[in-house]
């Protein structure tokens, strides 16, 4: 975290932060290069045949490569579930899932801004979980050894099209929006939170948001559009 | 000779009410399409090279690894080996290649050999700075020495912002697209209109009419996106050289170093005043700088209150920190963090309040006198100041320190000159067109808005076409000119068409066309409901031929725009004295902008200007390496923006009803984002009873200041 310069909110910040952006992150992916667990995730890059491969650092989404098996640096083919449907594509281990969704699957809803992990307009939804999806490798997600890859859930994905989601019809209302370039990523983080949060404060979501960044200073609207949106979301459910 | 006069406000059923944009469900649900979010069949990618050395000459350029690289289609050379490169981050060549990871591998294997030259990134010290230096204006006004010497109380003081940058969220960039001779460029750009004789003027192509420009929407300009900028020609050029059309967005690194920059600004200032508060002289020294060109130009200081006697001189720095570029209202958030701390500090030698010193000299804000006193009263209850208000210093026990600043400002914001079509269909439907664009300020909306009420209809019956260079010419959106340019030609446009209308109307009612008005989506005599036909019915007499209604906004006197606005802020922090963290508490903001046509959007920009504006106070800062002239946060780990949860309350109040709205339209992006930097400076010096010199106003230098005479224990 480096947008607050209250020492005691950035460690809290920062634990949420940790605990909030799981799957692979580029940070993880260095600390992992770095550490001795490094053999599965090294390999994929570099496309060496590896001796023995430990998993004991490998976060449980993730299913390990097994040994032996070499990927890349040539383009893979790979299955991602987004939305709930099946894609297959072919591209090189080193694409970030924010390039594969944006530059391979048309998928343009999450922006890529500062391209390693910080402003939060990429963020999507892994497993439940916001994410930073210009700092998981898509191959990090896909189909692995006969095994499902993560639920990968983006903007296009939380409403058909031509129909607004209530947090998105609550960011229009409270005006939460002027370029609109962070917007989508803004969207997804509430979306997560509120699905695990119903009765946020505007402090909640100060705490909450913390990881989405917006130069043109719609977070006023923002901070009105989630609180309204988790009354209206609610409605909904009862 | 129609009459286009805006109607007045108590009649509106659209203009000056809270509407939410129209884009709005295109933006939050992430389906509309940005520049960068454009992908075209066949499309390659593409990446640049550039300078790692602030200051050097490229002797040669070899593409030839480069060009044997997978997936390599195209390379273009920006600056030719014998030509020198002015800051890290000069662009030198640009690669296409199928995927961006390869042409990011490609670029990295073009073999550049500089010559490296001496470079310059400080402006700390003018004096040091030798050839590095240009004299701007110095000029003196009456009798400031005599002035200052009978002055009963003078202040000295110093106080300045460093080089900042927009840091647009969608980098600059584009998608060229050839067909035959013809260029498509979806382009994020803030001159629609303008962008196609630019690239004629390059050879590109030999008619700007072969050029399309297209921008429905776009992520943040804020004055760095009027140009279409050489990487906007290298990927016209990369594309053609391809056969293929060409993505070449900047990344975030490239964003920061070269994409534009706000000149800084510093002044050592001289201030007097009688002992009534009464200002009577001024003096100031001020640098600055704006990239190896001098842009800025010099300050006209002091600012908004006009001292008739004064002397100022201005001594531009010439480096290699980048190119400037306009930076939301270009010079006026620098001299207002010059002018209102040091009639702050004054305030504190008189023992005075820093509203009662502002009141007593408003006559010397001109003809805005009037407004500037009713909005400092305004912003005063909002801010409950004279409650809450203190001498400098906080005597309150404990580490945390609180206080409040006060600061106003002005803008121009006079609409530029503006094409419109409006064409009304024998279906009934209304379109209205102009080559204008929406940056994110709400131009859309406003232009659906006018046409709207003047048709009487709902704003759902009007589709508006903006954001294409094939539309009507329109100006740049810059210096807060949109929303008077727009309005004005819009207005006029539809009335006309309207016009059209009601003459073929006419007669099936039985009256003059002059006798009718278009009213809650009837065409009917005037104030009679029972003579009236429905719109559909109205148009139907059209046949088989639609109506065009055009309207021109040109230079010159308008009576429905107008321009000139005030704006008064205050903000309350609390300042940690032990961490030197500065939090604002509380921000209000009172603006003026004559006519709103829409009250939400207005509201969110004056918010957004706040937010901004606490991020510059606060964090921003530009910061460059003496030693290798690189910026060493070009990132957003390092250049930080606020966050969320990073202020407190932000309270906004538009000056509306009568006084304001017979104004007409004034434009709004800019003035509100000029005064946050000198209000919280000032509530920080109000708080912990001494000044910090410079924003943004980061931990260190609070710490630093805590160090001096006069601070808070």
């Amino acid at each position: 975290m480096t947008k607050d310069e209250d020492p005691k909110d950035r460690e809290k910040n920062s634990k949420n932060e940790d605990e909030r952006r799981r799957g692979l992150r580029r940070r993880e992916f260095v600390k992992l290069v770095g550490g001795t667990g490094v053999a599965a995730t090294a390999q994929v890059l570099a496309g060496q045949k590896l001796a023995s491969a430990t998993t004991t650092t490998v976060p449980e989404e993730r299913v390990p490569v097994a040994a032996g098996e070499v990927m890349g640096p040539g383009p893979v083919a790979m299955t991602l579930r987004i939305n709930g449907e099946a894609k297959k594509l072919t591209i090189e281990p080193r694409v970030t899932l924010l390039d594969a969704l944006r530059n391979h699957l048309d998928l343009t809803g999450a922006k890529k801004v500062c391209d390693r992990g910080t402003c939060g307009a990429c963020t999507i939804i892994v497993n439940g979980k916001p994410t930073y999806s210009c700092s998981v490798l898509a191959i990090e997600v896909a189909d692995r050894a006969g095994k499902p890859g993560a639920d990968i859930r983006t903007i296009e994905g939380i409403a058909p099209e031509g129909k607004l989601h209530p947090l998105s019809a609550s960011f229009v209302e409270n005006d939460a929006q002027q370029c609109g370039f962070c917007t989508p990523g803004f969207v997804m983080s509430c979306k997560a939170y509120l699905d695990t949060h119903q009765n946020p404060t505007v402090d909640d979501v100060k705490q909450a948001l913390g990881g989405n960044l917006c130069r043109c200073g719609t977070y006023v609207g923002v901070r009105n559009a989630v609180v309204q949106a988790a009354v209206s979301l609610k409605g909904g459910r009862a | 000779m129609a009459d286009y006069h805006w109607p007045p406000t108590d009649k509106c059923n659209l203009i000056g009410r809270r509407i939410s944009r129209l884009d709005g469900p295109g933006k939050s649900s992430g389906r509309i399409k940005y520049s960068y979010d454009v992908n075209r069949p066949n499309m390659l990618h593409g990446k640049l090279v550039f300078s790692p050395y602030a200051h050097a000459k490229v002797v040669s350029i070899d593409t030839s690894d480069a060009e044997k690289m997978p997936g390599v289609k195209a390379v273009d050379i920006m600056t030719e080996p014998g030509k020198e490169v002015f800051w890290v981050g000069h662009e030198v060549a640009a690669v296409a290649a199928e995927t961006e990871e390869q042409a990011r591998d490609a670029a990295r294997a073009v073999k550049v050999h500089y010559e490296k030259l001496p470079h310059l990134v400080s402006d700390a010290a003018p004096d040091k700075a030798g050839d590095h230096t240009k004299q701007l204006a110095e000029q003196t006004d009456g009798n400031p020495d005599q002035m200052l010497q009978q002055a009963e109380v003078v202040s000295e003081g110093e106080y300045g912002s460093p080089v900042i940058t927009h840091c647009c969220l969608e980098a600059h960039g584009q998608v060229a697209e050839w067909e035959g001779d013809n260029l498509t460029l979806y382009a994020s750009t803030q001159n629609v209109s303008g962008i196609p004789g630019e690239v004629a003027r390059a050879k590109i192509v030999d008619a700007a009419e072969k050029v399309r420009v297209l921008t429905p929407v776009m992520g943040g300009g804020f004055g760095s996106k009027f140009g279409v900028d050489t990487w906007g020609l290298a990927c016209a050029r990369l594309a053609k050289k391809a056969g293929r059309p060409v993505k070449m967005m900047l990344e975030r690194d490239q964003e920061l170093m070269a994409a534009g920059s706000r000149p800084s600004m510093y002044a050592k200032v001289k201030v007097g005043a009688m002992k009534d508060g009464t200002l009577v002289g001024w003096q100031s020294e001020s640098w600055g700088t704006g990239g190896p060109d001098a842009q800025g130009g010099a300050p006209n200081l002091p600012y908004v209150v006009r001292i008739p006697d004064r002397r100022v001189k201005h001594t531009a720095v010439l480096t290699n920190i980048g190119p400037a570029r306009a930076w939301r209202a270009p010079n006026h958030p620098q001299m207002c963090a010059i002018t209102m701390p040091a009639l702050e500090d004054l305030a504190a030698k008189l023992s005075m309040d820093p509203v009662d010193l502002l009141q007593k000299n408003i006559q010397m804000t001109g003809q805005l006198a009037k407004t500037y006193s009713a909005e400092l009263d305004k912003a005063s209850e909002l801010m409950d100041w004279k409650k809450k208000w203190h001498p400098r210093g906080d005597k309150t026990p404990g580490p945390i320190k609180k206080g409040l600043g006060v600061s106003i400002h002005t803008w121009g914001g006079a609409g530029h000159p503006s094409n419109c079509n409006c064409v009304i269909q024998p279906d009934g439907s209304v379109s209205v067109s102009l080559g204008s664009q929406d940056l994110g300020t709400g131009t859309r909306t406003v232009i659906g808005i006018i046409t709207a009420e003047t048709m009487g209809l709902p704003l759902e019956a009007v589709k508006v076409n903006i954001g294409d260079s094939k539309y009507p010419a329109d100006g740049a959106s810059g210096g807060s000119t949109t929303v008077g340019g727009v309005s004005s030609s819009t207005r006029r446009a539809a009335t006309a068409a309207l016009n059209q209308l009601m003459e073929k109307v006419a007669p099936s009612l039985g009256v003059k066309p002059e006798e009718l008005e278009a009213f809650d989506g009837d065409i009917r005599v005037k104030g009679n409901p029972n003579k009236a036909i429905s719109w559909k019915q109205a148009c139907a007499k059209l046949g088989t031929t639609p109506i065009t209604g055009v309207g021109q906004r040109q230079r010159g006197n308008d009576d429905l725009i107008s321009s000139g606005v005030g704006g008064a802020q205050m903000a309350e922090v609390s300042v940690d004295t032990e961490t030197g963290n500065v939090h604002v508490d509380k921000l209000v903001a009172v603006q003026d902008c004559g006519l709103i046509i829409d009250l939400k959007t207005a509201e969110s920009q004056v918010y957004g200007a706040c937010i901004m504006g606490i991020t510059y106070s606060l964090f921003e800062h530009k910061i460059m390496d003496e030693q290798t002239g690189r910026c060493l946060n070009a990132d957003l780990e390092f250049y930080k923006l606020a966050g969320i949860g990073d202020f407190g309350d932000i309270v906004v109040h538009m000056m509306t009803g009568q006084g304001f709205d017979e104004r007409g339209v004034i434009g709004l992006g800019e003035p509100p984002v000029v005064s946050p930097g000198a209000a919280i400076s000032n509530a920080v010096a109000n708080a912990i009873g001494v000044r910090v010199p410079t924003i943004p106003l980061t931990p260190d230098k609070v710490l630093a200041a805590l160090e001096q005479k006069g601070a808070v224990a």
